[in-house]
């Protein structure tokens, strides 16, 4: 029996700017089919803000609203408060950013939001760097990758701190709920959306979108490079519920190299960084078992 | 032309980006060898560009793309189960 695993609607129109094989398209047409038709999205200075097309085009069938890149969480707490001042509760109201206008520009407009405990969804799309400006290095941007700021040659080197953990920062804040998603696993992405729209209060996600551009890979591949960052612990997928961790994927975990030297930003790796970096993400998937053991106790009960 | 009155405050996209062929920008275009199709539809769901589409899944319709707008990123053909879709090189016209 044939059947389709993810929502047919289609909300998001072809004829987009996203470059081939873009992640974070992918990671919009998604979202898209999980929240439906009643939903209003604001999107800062990312990718996001060049996808839909040059005025006057758009890809989008739902109200979108551009916004500056430092405020999406200010914004789309000013949308959840008009709407509800004038009785519109049942609207969808979702903050679209880039990791840059995420873990640098936006985080205290997204901590503040949080803090205030509007009923909304922050989605942050991970390309690991500031793909729209030209591949300039961002928080997210991981250990040894090369961007255009962090450049490889003789007398410079590749990006030299780890990847910042933003999914720890917004724990932090005792939200109900937060969850990592990624594009090559997008029926774990739409049933987690569908579970947090029941939800009341913030919510946030961290998607990981490969660039295609940015990451100096074969467009084809974008899938198969989230998938590998999912099996290799590099970017492991769970959700958070009200202070309960839970990991959604324990594959059998690929060696890391197979991931990195699809991508041009990691070729100049010497095999010793590849094994540093390989025992960092194992150190950090420890941990995550870890959480996930540790808060299942019940006498904790729930943080939110 | 119109008054600063007339105009809105904020320019607002309101045509449909169906009007922007991105299809010229494919070098090799996705080709479905049918015999080989096994109706499992992973095409249309990793597509990032929309560009295929599934009229009835229940009766097995065979995925049909829209080469307006394709642009031949190949993600279709890469996650393909059965290698039933072939890269061809867009020859100029």
């Amino acid at each position: 029996m044939a059947k389709l695993t993810i929502p047919k609607e289609e909300i998001m129109s072809p004829g987009h700017m996203g470059c081939q094989g873009c992640g974070a398209t992918m990671a919009m047409r998604y979202a898209l089919k999980a929240l439906g038709k009643k939903t209003m999205i604001s999107v800062p200075a990312c990718c996001w803000a060049i996808i839909p097309g040059a005025w006057p085009n758009t890809c989008m069938q739902i109200p979108m609203q551009y916004t500056a890149f430092e405020v999406t969480g200010a914004s789309i707490s000013g949308i959840r408060a008009a709407l509800d001042s004038q009785g519109m509760q049942d609207v969808n109201v979702v903050g679209w950013a880039g990791d840059g206008g995420t873990v640098d520009i936006g985080i205290q407009a997204l901590s503040g939001m949080i803090e205030r405990g509007h009923n909304v969804i922050y989605i942050c799309y991970d390309n690991e760097a500031y793909m729209n400006t030209g591949i300039q290095r961002s928080g997210s941007t991981p250990y040894g990758a090369w961007t255009t700021t962090t450049p490889v040659g003789t007398t410079e080197y590749w990006e030299e701190g780890q990847k910042k953990n933003l999914m720890e920062i917004v724990v932090a804040h005792r939200l109900p709920y937060a969850a990592t998603a990624s594009v090559a696993y997008p029926e774990d992405f739409i049933k987690k959306l569908n579970k947090c729209l029941e939800i009341p209060g913030p919510k946030f996600f961290q998607v990981y979108a490969p660039c295609p551009t940015g990451w100096k890979s074969s467009p084809e591949l974008s899938m198969d490079l989230a998938r590998k960052a999912v099996t290799t612990r590099a970017f492991p997928i769970y959700e958070v519920e009200h202070g309960k961790y839970k990991i959604n994927r324990k594959p059998e975990k690929t060696p890391l190299s197979e991931y990195l030297m699809l991508q041009g930003r990691f070729k100049h790796l010497p095999e010793k960084e590849v094994e540093f970096l390989d025992a960092h993400y194992e150190k950090e998937w420890k941990a995550l078992l870890k959480l996930e053991e540790m808060t299942q106790d019940e006498s904790l009960g729930n943080f939110m | 032309m119109k008054t600063y009155q007339e105009i809105t405050i904020t320019p607002i996209n309101n045509v449909d980006s169906r009007a922007v062929k991105t299809g010229a920008w494919r070098t090799w275009r996705p080709v479905l060898i049918p015999e080989k199709c096994i109706h499992c539809y992973k095409c249309w769901k990793v597509c990032p560009d929309v560009a295929i589409s599934v009229e009835s899944p229940e009766e097995k319709s065979l995925p049909v793309w829209d080469y307006d707008y394709c642009k031949g990123c190949g993600l279709c053909a890469f996650e393909c189960p059965k290698d039933a879709i072939e890269m061809q090189r867009e020859v100029d016209q």
